[in-house]
């Protein structure tokens, strides 16, 4: 590990005899899951709970004549078929829009739909019945009359004047438009030896969660009170907008996040048929289950990353790197989701191309278009892996251009480690990155001249390796600048009360949330470090809106930055608490002592002085023996947001070696190198595996992974025989080497590095693959990098 | 709708009498009638692996069987290897390197990983990814996994000699 910058005066509260700060320790509870005794939604059985079955749309785009649900109601186990307009009774529709995006518009979007379905799997009616079994023999005798309407499906049509506009009140298919133009990007071009353009392609994909998405919704008539049961990254905002949609007060309803099969972005919004189950425990005054099944995961998860993006890089004979330009097209499906809007993504791009490099010449364009198929909006990196994968493809092409190595035109324009604080021409503001730092480090740890000599040589014999090259930046630990300026209640702030019991052990709560990151285990590792407790000692409690300090929860790679912070401050609180008693106790001052091991000793020599169980003994069940005047306060509680800086950025880069087979169009990867910087490291093993999973993430987009759409709008490959994930067989090995610049925004100094793997994966493989073929005169900026991709760029199909 | 069939089957050790609808899965069989929610339903058609059981001895998807093709035969979960301690050292390895994140998987991924072991005590790391070709796993990258399975291995085969 490499320490880019020096932090020591504030790492005190951290750096403490026994700290599990930057050590590799298991994460708490991990034997719940491998046992098969975890508590996942699909699991949960609830007293009188029935199951609902949505009946989805075959069409596209269509009008809705009539529903028959006669011989449906008849059917065993019915309890109810609840169509758009009788559910409406309950729950009021929503508009995906902020007011920080200007010009965003999206129409009003129902739970489940009334008189018109605009995408391929909305529901039209919800079937209700004792078992999921019976509500599925039901619905399919539920008769619905459509109308077919004209489906738009192309969003590069979608904007011309003969394409049928989707909804008439929004008088275009046009969404979003951002526009930015920063320096003097035409006399840039003017001025420069080479420019060179391309159109690169994503393909639209999604999460592919293992554990689908699930709620059980339980309204309780008697107590007003709904209790939500939802794997949800955002617990606050699930309550907050439930509460909003079904007229009650934000305490009559309580989120309740157990353990979540995946997450990944997926499930940190509000789909319409979570917001439809909710709503149908409180018509029906029961529970209401909603497993969602794998094909209507297909077809409703959020889809992510439809873009088609022209890019246009200038570049002078020396290898400077004059201007970037482009123009981004993106589909986001019928309506902006709710409640974090589809315009993020493309303002995303807007904001991070060129966003490692030097130059001030920048002019962008971004359209996000209406579309008659499923709903886009964030997954996990959120516009990185586009913007990424535009600004590096550029970047290689223009060392191609003037036959440049594509190490040394990085090196030539990576901003500099020691520019820092900087902002970039989309107006983003760095405080620390190590842009160089991390590429000598990946140049070493990949052995790159090696491997361009094993190249060369292999080239002779017919063998096509490639290598790519990816440096990126990541946004995490927002601020309030993402959603709360925008008049979204998501909360971006975070908090952690902790407390000391009376056997002196630690019972923390956070409203960080854990989807397997190991929020747990660094929220324990950041409490018993600041403490003075072992980790064994430490309970988190997460995912519950009634026992949880407000805050914002597992997203946006936000966790330890933000709810890690909160954790230090309030356990400093705590420790401070316990001296100021424990000296009393001891006729000591607290300076003259500190918490070691579970208990009270000595600052100076370490000589023990009170355990803390006996501390919290005397606390609890004898505190008239404690001096007069002392009130002792074991619990205490910190929120943190940060305030400084709208993101805390991280940067790194990536490399991919691989084997193009010129005959099969088939690549085979054979190693992936990661070296990034997150600031402190609370867990190594953690961060990695953050790095890991990301990657391979990324490394499905740059394959496999594409939502195939017919020109009528259906989804034709939505199940996981025919959509194609990353499985152990395809996927190399990844080492992950990292460069540590702690943010100095908090004490504990941690940024994010949930989304860094997925931010460059593709644009490493993608340049390594135009690198293989580089003989073949074959230049590829499209993906998923199909056999079929790379045949048709060969020529050979 | 045909009617329910009585079905006798040995589950985790313990003797199972049930009457089941011919069409009920083997995982509905597993998580809804004998509460057994260990076992994961993930794509419901035989590829995601997280629903994989054993079924006398050998590794299935129970996604893909019937509960009626499980009379008289002898049926293990997750619940059942765990609690005889036959995993113990495979789960002590997962824990330690982190081969896991939301766990959804891990059930599945370690009767798969078991029943390789069993085949074949020292495969290598393409062996190992070759087994688990069949178990998707959206967190880990699968890298920690091998990891873990093949320290397993190497443990299980220093034991012997």
């Amino acid at each position: 590990m490499t320490t880019a910058r020096e932090n020591s005066e504030t790492l005190s509260a951290l750096d403490r005899p026994n700290s599990y700060i930057g050590k590799t320790v298991p994460r708490p509870n991990l034997d719940r899951l491998m046992q098969g005794r975890g508590l996942y939604v699909s699991d949960i059985e609830l007293p009188r709970m029935a199951h609902v079955v949505f009946l989805r749309s075959p069409h596209a785009h269509a009008k809705i004549n009539g529903i028959d649900a006669s011989t449906a109601k008849q059917m065993p186990g019915v309890i109810a078929v609840v169509s758009g307009s009788e559910l409406s009774t309950v729950i009021t529709p929503w508009v995906g829009v902020l007011s920080h995006l200007k010009g965003l518009k999206s129409a009003p979007q129902s739970a489940i739909a009334v008189d018109r379905v605009c995408w391929q799997g909305e529901a039209v009616a919800a079937v209700v019945a004792s078992s999921r079994a019976q509500a599925e023999d039901a619905a399919e005798l539920v008769s619905v009359e459509y109308e077919e309407l004209d489906a738009v499906t192309d969003m590069r049509t979608a904007l011309d004047p003969a394409t049928a506009v989707i909804h008439a009140s929004l008088g275009d298919n046009l969404a979003f438009e951002r526009n930015h133009d920063a320096g003097a990007v035409d006399q840039a071009f003017a001025e420069s030896d080479e420019v060179v353009e391309a159109e690169f392609v994503f393909g639209r994909h999604t999460g592919v969660t293992l554990e689908p998405r699930a709620v059980v919704a339980d309204w309780n008539a008697a107590e007003a009170r709904l209790t939500i049961y939802q794997g949800t990254q955002a617990p606050h905002m699930v309550q907050n907008i439930a509460a909003l949609h079904l007229g009650l007060k934000e305490s009559q309803v309580r989120v309740v996040c157990k353990d979540v099969g995946g997450s990944f972005g997926i499930k940190v919004h509000i789909y319409a048929d979570e917001m439809a189950t909710y709503a149908l425990s409180k018509l029906l005054r029961r529970p209401i289950k909603f497993v969602a099944d794998r094909v209507e995961s297909f077809n409703t998860d959020i889809h992510a990353r439809d873009h088609r993006c022209k890019g246009k890089i200038g570049v002078t004979r020396d290898g400077t790197i004059t201007a970037f330009e482009i123009d981004d097209l993106t589909g986001i499906g019928p309506y902006s989701m709710y409640p974090r809007t589809s315009a993020i993504e493309a303002n995303q791009v807007v904001n991070l191309v060129g966003g490692p490099y030097l130059t001030r010449n920048y002019r962008a364009r971004a359209r996000v278009v209406f579309q008659n198929k499923n709903v886009m909006c964030q997954y996990r990196a959120v516009g990185h892996p586009i913007a990424c994968s535009v600004t590096e493809g550029l970047v290689d092409l223009a060392a191609m251009k003037i036959g440049m190595d594509p190490i040394e035109i990085r090196r030539r324009n990576l901003i500099a480690d020691d520019a820092y604080p900087c902002a970039s021409p989309s107006g983003l503001r760095f405080e620390q990155l190590s842009h160089h730092a991390s590429l000598a480090k990946l140049i070493k740890m990949m052995g790159y001249d090696a491997l361009r000599a094993e190249q060369t040589a292999l080239r002779a014999k017919g063998i096509h390796r490639g290598i790519g090259i990816a440096s990126f930046i990541e946004v995490t630990n927002p601020s309030a600048a993402f959603y709360g300026v925008g008049g979204a209640k998501i909360s971006s702030q975070d908090g952690v009360a902790v407390r000391l019991d009376a056997q002196g052990s630690v019972i923390c709560q956070t409203s960080i949330t854990e989807q397997g990151q190991g929020s747990e285990s660094l929220t324990a590792q950041i409490v018993g470090s600041v403490l003075g407790v072992s980790m064994d000692r430490v309970r988190v409690i997460l995912g519950d809106t009634d026992i949880t300090p407000y805050g914002g929860g597992t997203w946006a790679s936000r966790g330890a930055g933000i709810g890690g912070e909160a954790a230090l401050q309030a356990t400093k609180v705590l420790r401070k608490n316990i001296l100021d008693v424990a000296a009393a106790v001891l006729q000591s001052t607290p300076g003259d002592l500190d918490i070691v091991n579970n208990g009270v000793v000595n600052a100076a020599d370490g000589t023990p002085r009170i355990d803390l169980s006996e501390l919290a003994r005397i606390v609890y069940f004898r505190p008239d023996t404690l001096p007069p005047g002392i009130q002792a306060e074991f619990m205490a509680t910190r929120h943190f947001v940060p305030r400084e800086y709208p993101f805390a950025f991280t940067n790194g880069v990536q490399a991919s070696w691989l084997e193009v087979d010129t005959d099969t169009g088939f690549v085979k990867l054979l190693k992936h190198w990661v070296v990034e910087d997150c600031g402190t490291i609370i867990n190594p093993q953690l961060v990695d595996e953050q790095i890991r999973g990301g990657v391979v993430q990324g490394l499905g987009a740059a394959l496999f992974e594409k939502c195939v759409y017919d020109e009528r709008g259906q989804l034709t490959n939505a199940n996981m025989a025919d959509y194609l994930v990353p499985m152990s067989g395809e996927m190399p090995d990844i080492d992950v080497g990292h460069v540590v610049s702690p943010t100095l925004e908090s004490e504990l100094g941690a940024k994010g590095a949930g989304e860094a793997g997925t931010a460059g994966a593709a644009a490493a493989v993608t340049n390594a693959v135009n690198d293989a073929l580089r003989p073949f005169g074959a230049i590829i900026t499209e993906i998923p990098l199909t056999p079929q991709v790379i045949l048709t760029a060969l020529g050979r199909i | 709708m045909t009617a329910a069939v009585e079905i006798s089957l040995n589950v985790n050790g313990e003797r199972v009498e049930a009457n089941v609808l011919p069409r009920l899965n083997l995982a509905d069989f597993l998580r809804e009638h004998l509460e057994l929610t260990g076992t994961h339903v993930g794509c419901e058609h035989g590829v995601c692996g997280a629903c994989t059981v054993r079924v006398n001895g050998d590794i299935v998807r129970s996604c893909l069987m019937l509960a009626v093709q499980t009379h008289n035969a002898t049926v293990e979960t997750i619940e059942g290897v765990s609690d005889s301690g036959e995993i113990a050292d495979l789960q002590s390895a997962f824990r330690e390197r982190n081969a896991l994140q939301c766990g959804f998987c891990t059930p599945g991924m370690l009767m798969a990983a078991q029943d390789l072991l069993k085949q074949s005590p020292c495969p290598d790391r393409e062996q190992i990814r070759e087994h688990l070709s069949g178990n998707y796993c959206r967190c880990t990258g699968y890298q920690a996994i091998v990891d873990a399975i093949e320290t397993t291995a190497r443990a299980r085969a220093g034991r012997l000699t």
